[in-house]
């Protein structure tokens, strides 16, 4: 079991250091910073002095060692746009960006489930095959448009939620929560609808197949010859089984809402990590780009190392598999 | 929809009817200041807020007229051109209370001089800046300098006591790690203090009720809640839902839109920024093209077939839906040294392009590649892509390369590109201005935006002495003659002036300021 973990720690640490540097490779072709952070009036001259300041001028590896060796003092830098520390400006944008992807991963669950089990049951329904239908428009229009029509609708047209922003926010510690106040609801509703809309039509085609699979199993079968009520059967034995895969991919899609939250932040103005990468991307902010993409590369390494040493506790034949190599 | 024109027409009719004390103006653009230090950044949006907070010495006016701020007079000394005397405005306080006062303005303008000031170009000429009492400032500068008071427009005072207190002194540097107090607090003199900011999310701004001009100006505006929106549907669909009241950057697409919206207008003026093409005219042979051995873009002729074979009126009507001023001349139009045979637009006549090119041993045309940035002007890759279509009738063939502005500026600056767009705006008001970046041969010094490999030792000699000729009909001159020899030579393909779009609520009474800055003093509310 040490062993095991140790490897798979040991395995982590190489997928984060060759992502960060694959990323550093890949800032040159982003652009150059420096035409951002001086004015028209710059000189040739003004160029390479900064240059050389924020040793842009040094090769790649270089920049990525340095940068490895102030994170590893807990010194991500400061970012070139807002001339901040990247650390304070990262843990003030996370609450915004956690408390959008909480709300759409729990909109996605609910929603998903609720429509997957009806679609399941119902499955020749008019209401059923509608949801379906509609499920497909879902999965396939980008999401920057379903949150443009959304604001359309919902904030032009009724004039019922509003279009951008976080409303309201009040701190409680270090954490600025929109939950405690009605304009920081209200702003929720739809950027989680938007950011959660694909998540939740795959929650919900996952449930209808496993629970089409369930609902013709031999138990099921058995339990309606026993005479149990629909509700019973639907709900307790059957959906009880189908959940095993959903929370499965409900995890790791957890990861992914967080991770590419950067557009429904784009087009709600969501003051969240996604919008600050966006603006780091145009800046050429390599202090943020950086410190945003090892963040999250450290969030899904991290995910996958607990899924392994999960699989590894509960699935007794990786553990013989891996004593007899060791022996 | 009939429930929100009632509810617009509702809270309209409160608007007018009631309390017009306390006045609250949502503002939204595209992006962020990026920090209030008031020497960080020279950039639009940094400058715009701070001016809302802080003061320069004079600056600009919603008209772009020079006006007195916290300088009442000024103007060379008259037995010693190298000196500027400045009188300061007597009697003004910052917001916490502090005294402004001819040590403040040195301490400001001494701090815009050092290294990591973004401002220290527009000083370069600046030999020294002292006390004359405690409300007299002199600049000295290193030879006379007649335009010098123009490029203070932007330099904000600071308080120098605060500044000592909150260890703000220098201008923050990137390399130090920690970030200067300056970045995120501001003490200035201006008409609207600081109430709370979080950047890239919310800034407010209150009514400073000390504030020297409460009388001189509107400050109609009592409150501003300034929100960047990035996204330029969502900005539109915040202006249409009734969630700001003034939005700059509107969207061309989105005009007709907001105009023909219920309580919304639109307000368009000239911009102050041209948009043209630069070519590769000095070296022997181009990277970017399919000739060996030749420049055609060295040839006069080729040039002007060029400029001849672009039609300004058909990218105006098309690609800019009516929203620009066809160009000339590479100047904006207020600029000094500006006339309108210069900026008269060229005859698209391809015929004698064609004639030119064939004249140039060009009559089967030839290949170039065009450099072009798609997140820096108005619709600057639409541009550019008719571009592509107008060059092609006269054999010209242009392979298009559009890139985010980060990867665009870059290669004018290491003389990368052979055939490029960018866009120009004057904040000094004089052509000067230009001539220095655009025109003399680039250099240490001098000509640093001169991505045409164009170089002429005599007329650089001129260039470099307009900064000290103080004779102004014989500068004036001199500007005319450096200006006949850009036309001649075609030094440059303009395309257009930028014109600027404000969407705002009916309530909201402003002129569109040409720099792009709305200063909330001179709004009025109805």
């Amino acid at each position: 079991m040490l062993i095991y973990s140790l490897r798979r720690i040991f395995q982590s640490i190489i997928v984060l250091l060759v992502v960060g540097l694959v990323a550093f490779s890949m800032f040159r072709f982003v652009g150059d910073p420096i035409d951002n952070m001086l004015g028209q009036e710059r000189t040739d001259a003004d160029i390479e002095r900064l240059r050389t300041e924020l040793g842009l001028d040094q090769p790649f590896i270089v920049q990525y060692g340095k940068f490895l060796s102030n994170a590893a003092t807990g010194n991500l830098g400061v970012s070139y746009r807002q001339g901040r520390p990247v650390a304070s400006i990262l843990l003030e944008r996370a609450p915004a960006t956690l408390e959008l992807a909480a709300v759409s991963g729990l909109f996605a669950m609910i929603v998903g489930v609720g429509l997957g089990v009806f679609t399941a049951i119902r499955r020749h329904g008019f209401a059923a095959n509608f949801i379906m239908t509609v499920s497909l428009i879902g999965v396939s229009l980008p999401t920057f448009l379903i949150g443009i029509l959304l604001i359309y609708l919902f904030a032009v047209e009724l004039g019922w939620l509003p279009s951008f922003g976080r409303g309201e926010t009040v701190m409680v510690g270090g954490w600025s929560t929109g939950f405690l106040t009605a304009s920081g609801l209200k702003a929720l509703i739809l950027p989680s609808i938007t950011l959660g809309l694909y998540q939740m039509t795959l929650i919900m085609r996952l449930v209808r197949s496993e629970m089409l699979e369930v609902l013709r199993a031999d138990y099921i079968r058995f339990a309606r010859a026993r005479g149990l009520r629909e509700r019973a059967i639907n709900f307790r034995h059957a959906l009880k089984n189908t959940m095993v895969p959903v929370i499965t991919i409900t995890g790791l899609q957890l990861g992914s809402i967080i991770a590419f939250a950067i557009i429904t932040e784009t087009v709600f103005q969501w003051p969240g990590v996604g919008l600050l990468f966006i603006n780091a991307i145009q800046f050429v902010d390599i202090p943020v780009m950086a410190a945003y993409l090892m963040l999250i590369s450290v969030m899904f390494v991290g995910i996958n190392l607990i899924v392994d040493l999960l699989y590894f506790a509960i699935d007794p034949r990786l553990r013989v598999d891996t004593n007899a190599v060791e022996s | 929809m009939k429930l929100l024109k009632t509810l617009l027409a509702t809270t309209m009719l409160i608007g007018a009817s009631g309390i017009a004390q306390a006045e609250t103006l949502r503002w939204a653009r595209a992006g962020d200041s990026l920090t209030l230090d008031p020497h960080a950044q020279n950039e639009g949006p940094t400058s715009a807020l701070a001016h809302q907070i802080m003061e320069p010495l004079i600056m600009r006016d919603m008209t772009g007229k020079v006006v007195p701020a916290l300088a009442t007079e000024w103007g060379p000394s008259a037995d010693n051109p190298n000196e500027w005397h400045f009188k300061l405005r007597e009697g003004v306080k910052f917001h916490d209370g502090a005294d402004f006062d001819s040590e403040d303005a040195v301490f400001s303008l001494e701090r815009a001089m050092t290294k990591d000031s973004d401002f220290k170009e527009l000083l370069a000429s600046v030999k020294s800046v002292r006390a004359d009492g405690k409300y007299g400032l002199i600049i000295e500068t290193n030879g006379p300098n007649p335009i010098m008071a123009n490029n203070l427009t932007n330099m904000f005072m600071m308080d120098k006591g605060w500044a000592e207190a909150n260890n703000a002194v220098k201008v923050q540097d990137y390399e130090g790690g920690e970030e200067t107090f300056a970045a995120r607090n501001a003490n200035g003199t201006g008409p609207y203090k600081l109430v709370s900011r979080e950047p890239d999310v919310k800034t407010v701004m209150t009514m400073n009720e000390n504030y020297w001009g409460k009388d001189e100006f509107p400050m109609q505006v009592t409150e501003i809640i300034y929100t960047p929106i990035q996204n330029q549907a969502t900005r539109v669909a915040a202006l249409l839902s009734g969630e700001v009241d003034f939005i700059q950057d509107v969207p061309v697409q989105d005009l007709a839109r907001v105009d023909g919206a219920d309580g919304l207008k639109v307000q368009t003026a000239p911009q102050n920024r041209v948009i043209f093409f630069g070519m590769n005219q000095g070296d022997a042979d181009l990277k970017a093209d399919d000739v060996d051995g030749k420049n055609p873009l060295a040839d006069l002729r080729v040039r002007q077939a060029m400029n001849m074979a672009i039609n300004r009126e058909a990218i105006k009507k098309i690609v800019m839906r009516d929203q620009s001023i066809p160009a000339g001349m590479i100047s904006p139009p207020f600029v000094n040294g500006w006339t309108a045979e210069l900026d008269a637009v060229p005859a698209t006549d391809i015929e004698k392009a064609k004639g030119l090119m064939a004249d140039a041993g060009y009559a089967d045309g030839f290949s170039i590649r065009l450099d072009c940035p798609n997140d820096r002007y108005i619709n600057d890759e639409a541009i550019c892509q008719a571009a592509v279509g107008m060059l092609a009738q006269i054999g010209v063939k242009v392979q298009l390369d559009a890139k985010p502005k980060a990867q665009h500026f870059p290669l004018i600056n290491n003389l990368e590109t052979d055939f490029y767009m960018l866009g120009w705006g004057v904040p000094t008001y004089d052509s000067e201005y230009i001539f220095n970046f655009l025109v003399h041969t680039k250099g240490e010094k001098y000509g640093s935006w001169n991505g045409t490999r164009f170089s002429n030792p005599e007329l650089d000699k001129v260039i470099e002495s307009l900064a000290a000729e103080t004779d102004l009909p014989k500068r004036n001159g001199m500007i005319a003659d450096i200006w006949k020899v850009v036309q001649d030579e075609q030094l440059y393909l303009p395309i257009h002036h930028q014109v600027l779009n404000w969407g705002m609520a009916d309530k909201v009474d402003t002129v569109v300021a040409p720099d792009d800055a709305a200063k909330f003093k001179y709004f009025k509310l109805n």
